[in-house]
C-alpha cells in the first residue's frame, strides 16, 4: 500500500523515463525538443510534489487557528522560474529548429548527417 | 558602494544586456558590451583583493538574512573563478569587435552582443552566489545565451551544433535540479551555508546519495567531461572566433567550480571522497579523457577542432587534480582553470586572427603563414608552449603542480601518464607549426598581418601566459588558499 501511496512520485519516473527516452531514440529535432519538455516537467511534478503536506492549507495566515498545518510554497515558487526557463529553452530550440530546416531543408538528424559529409 | 560590490558585479553586466539591445547599433552596443566587462573585472578584482586573506564577505540579498533571503557568498574560490571570467571577459570583448564583424551579419551585431554579456553575467553569477537554486537559475541564463551564441557562426552546421548543445546541456542542467530538489526535500533549505549543516544528520538516508548521483552527473555533462564532452568539439568548431575564445576559456571552467562547490562545500569532501568514492569514477575518466582525447586531437585537420579535443583533454586535467582530494591536488585543479582560460583563450584568439585573414582555420590553408603573418603565429607559438607545459609558462606551472600532487599520492603511472601527454601536445602544436614555418606561402597573394584591434588582445594574453608562468606567486597563493578552504583545513 506504501507504494501506492507514492503514485505521484511514480507519475514523475514514468513521465521522466518517457521523456529521456523520447530525447535520446527520436531522430526528428522537434520531438527531441518534445521529449525534454516532457522530461522537464516531470521535475516540476517532482518539486510540487515535495510541497504537498497532508491535510495542509494554502499558505497565507489563518488567524485563530495556531495549529493549522501549511503546504510549502517555496517549492512552487521555485517551479515558477523552472517553467520560465523551460519555456526559454523549448523556444531557443524551436528557433534553431527552424534555421536548420532553413539550412538544410531537412529536420531529420540523420538526414543532417548525410548532408554534412 | 562598495557593500553592494557583491551584487553590483552581476547587476550592472545584467542590466546592460538588455541595454546592448535596445540600443541597436554595433558600435554603440560593443561600447556598453565593454563597459560591463570592464566594471566587472574592476569588482571581481576589487573583490578577490578583499578576500585573498581567506575571508568571507556574505552578502544578503535585499536585506534578508540566510537562509530566508537568497545570500552572495565570497571567498577565495568564488572571487578567483570571477575574476577569471571577467578578465577573460574584458579581453575577449575587446577582441570580439573586429573579429565579429567578418563572422556574424552585422543587423544582428547588437543582439550578438546582448546575448555575449547575459552570458558573462549568467557565468559571474554562478561563482558568487551562495544558494543552490540560484546557481541553477544563473547556470541557465549563461547556457541559453551561450547556444544563442554558437548558433550565430557562418556554417549552418553551426546551427546543428548548437541544437546538440542545447539538449545535452538542459538534460545537464536538469539533472541538476532533480539533485537540488532532492537536497531540498531532505533538508528544507537552498541555502549552501545552511545544506553543509543540515546535510550529515540525513546523509545515511538514501535520497542523498541519489542527489549527489545527479549532481555528478549534471555537472559532468556541463563541463564535458569524458564521455559526456560529445556536444563540445562540434560547439568549440563551428561558433564565431571570438565566442569560442570566450567560452572555450570560461564556461566549462565555470562548471568546474559548480562542482567543486557542490563536492567541498555543501556535501563536504568526507561525503563526497570516502562515503561515495566519487574520485574512483572521476579518475579514470579524467585519465582516459587525458590520454584519448590528446591522441583524438593529432588527427583533426581542423586547427579549431583539434583544439577543442585538447579542451576536453585539459578539463581531464582538472579533473584529476580534483580527484586527487588533497590540497596539492586541489591546488592544481584550480591553477589549471585560471592557466587553461590564458592558455585556450591565446590559441583560439590567434586562430581567430586567422580565420580573419584566410577564411580557414585548415591546417593545409595555414601552409607558410609564419612569414605572413608573424606576430599571430608567434603567439599561436608560445600558446602552445603553454599548453604543452614548457617551462617558463603557466602549463609548466599546473603540470608541476599536478605531477607533485600525484607523486604525493604515491600514483607515479598517473605522473607518467600526465608527462607523455604533454608530449601528445607536442604533436599537433607541432603539426601547426610544421606548416606555417616550414612550408612555402603557396601564391604570392597578399596577405597581412591581423590588424591591431586583435593582435593587442591576442598579445596581452600570451604576455600574461608568460608573466604568470614566471612569476606565478600571485596565482599559486590564491589558488591554494582556494583549496584549503574548499578542504577546510589550514584556517
Amino acid at each position: 500500500m506504501e507504494a501506492l501511496g507514492l503514485f505521484n512520485y511514480w507519475a514523475v519516473v514514468f513521465l521522466m523515463m518517457t521523456g529521456f527516452y523520447t530525447l535520446i531514440a527520436r531522430g526528428n529535432l522537434v520531438k527531441k525538443l518534445i521529449g525534454l519538455s516532457i522530461f522537464q516537467a516531470s521535475v516540476f511534478i517532482l518539486y510540487i510534489s515535495l510541497g504537498k503536506i497532508t491535510g495542509g492549507t494554502p499558505p497565507y495566515l489563518i488567524y485563530g487557528a495556531e495549529d493549522a498545518v501549511y503546504s510549502n510554497p517555496v517549492p512552487h515558487v521555485l517551479i515558477l522560474t523552472a517553467i520560465v526557463v523551460g519555456v526559454a529553452t523549448t523556444a531557443v530550440g524551436l528557433a534553431l529548429v527552424v534555421r536548420i530546416k532553413e539550412a538544410y531543408g531537412t529536420i531529420e538528424e540523420d538526414e543532417i548527417e548525410d548532408e554534412s559529409l | 558602494m562598495s557593500e553592494h560590490l557583491p551584487v553590483l558585479l552581476v547587476a550592472i553586466p545584467f542590466i546592460a544586456a538588455p541595454l546592448a539591445a535596445l540600443l541597436n547599433r554595433p558600435t554603440l552596443s560593443w561600447g556598453v558590451a565593454l563597459a560591463a566587462a570592464l566594471w566587472a573585472l574592476y569588482a571581481s578584482a576589487d573583490l578577490l583583493a578583499q578576500v585573498q586573506g581567506g575571508q568571507v564577505l556574505v552578502y544578503e540579498m535585499g536585506g534578508w538574512a540566510a537562509p530566508i533571503g537568497i545570500e552572495y557568498r565570497i571567498d577565495a574560490v568564488s572571487a578567483f573563478v570571477a575574476f577569471i571570467v571577467a578578465g577573460i571577459g574584458a579581453v575577449t570583448t575587446v577582441y570580439a569587435r573586429q573579429s565579429v564583424v567578418r563572422e556574424v551579419e552585422e543587423d544582428r551585431l547588437p543582439l550578438f552582443y546582448a546575448a555575449w554579456i547575459l552570458c558573462m553575467t549568467g557565468l559571474l553569477g554562478i561563482s558568487v552566489t551562495g544558494d543552490v537554486f540560484n546557481v541553477f537559475v544563473f547556470l541557465e541564463i549563461s547556457s541559453l545565451s551561450a547556444y544563442a551564441l554558437i548558433a550565430m557562426g557562418q556554417d549552418r552546421r553551426a546551427l546543428v551544433s548548437a541544437y546538440q548543445y542545447l539538449i545535452m546541456g538542459s538534460v545537464g542542467a536538469t539533472f541538476i535540479v532533480i539533485g537540488i530538489g532532492l537536497m531540498y526535500a531532505m533538508t528544507g533549505t537552498l541555502n549552501m551555508a545552511d545544506l553543509a549543516e543540515r546535510l550529515p544528520p540525513v546523509m545515511d538516508q538514501r535520497t542523498i546519495p541519489v542527489a549527489f548521483a545527479f549532481l555528478a552527473v549534471g555537472f559532468s555533462l556541463k563541463l564535458a567531461l569524458f564521455p559526456l564532452h560529445l556536444w563540445l568539439p562540434n560547439a568549440y568548431t563551428f561558433a564565431p572566433s571570438a565566442v569560442t575564445a570566450f567560452i572555450a576559456s570560461t564556461a566549462t571552467k565555470v562548471a568546474v567550480y559548480m562542482m567543486l562547490r557542490f563536492f567541498f562545500t555543501v556535501f563536504g569532501a568526507a561525503f563526497a571522497f570516502d562515503q561515495m568514492q566519487v574520485d574512483l569514477v572521476f579518475l579514470p575518466l579524467a585519465l582516459v579523457a587525458i590520454f584519448s582525447m590528446s591522441l583524438v586531437a593529432i588527427f583533426q585537420s581542423n586547427v579549431k577542432r583539434m583544439l577543442a579535443f585538447s579542451s576536453v583533454a585539459q578539463i581531464g586535467y582538472i579533473i584529476l587534480g580534483v580527484s586527487m582530494a588533497s590540497v596539492t591536488g586541489l591546488t592544481a585543479a584550480i591553477l589549471h582553470l585560471f592557466n587553461h582560460a590564458l592558455m585556450k583563450g591565446a590559441l583560439f584568439m590567434a586562430l581567430g586572427a586567422v580565420f580573419y585573414r584566410i577564411g580557414s582555420v585548415h591546417v593545409e590553408a595555414m601552409r607558410g603563414l609564419g612569414r605572413k603573418m608573424p606576430w599571430t603565429m608567434a603567439a599561436f607559438v608560445l600558446a602552445g608552449f603553454s599548453l604543452i607545459g614548457v617551462p617558463l609558462t603557466v602549463g609548466f606551472i599546473s603540470k608541476w603542480y599536478l605531477i607533485t600532487g600525484a607523486l604525493e599520492r604515491g600514483w607515479w603511472p598517473v605522473a607518467v601518464l600526465v608527462l607523455i601527454t604533454s608530449l601528445i601536445a607536442v604533436v599537433y602544436i607541432w603539426k601547426v607549426v610544421e606548416v606555417a614555418y616550414f612550408e612555402e606561402f603557396p601564391d604570392d597573394h597578399p596577405v597581412a598581418e591581423a590588424p591591431l584591434g586583435l593582435l593587442l588582445p591576442l598579445w596581452f594574453l600570451v604576455v600574461a601566459n608568460l608573466y604568470f608562468g614566471t612569476n606565478a606567486s600571485f596565482t599559486t597563493r590564491i589558488a591554494g588558499r582556494a583549496a584549503e578552504l574548499l578542504l577546510g583545513v589550514g584556517q
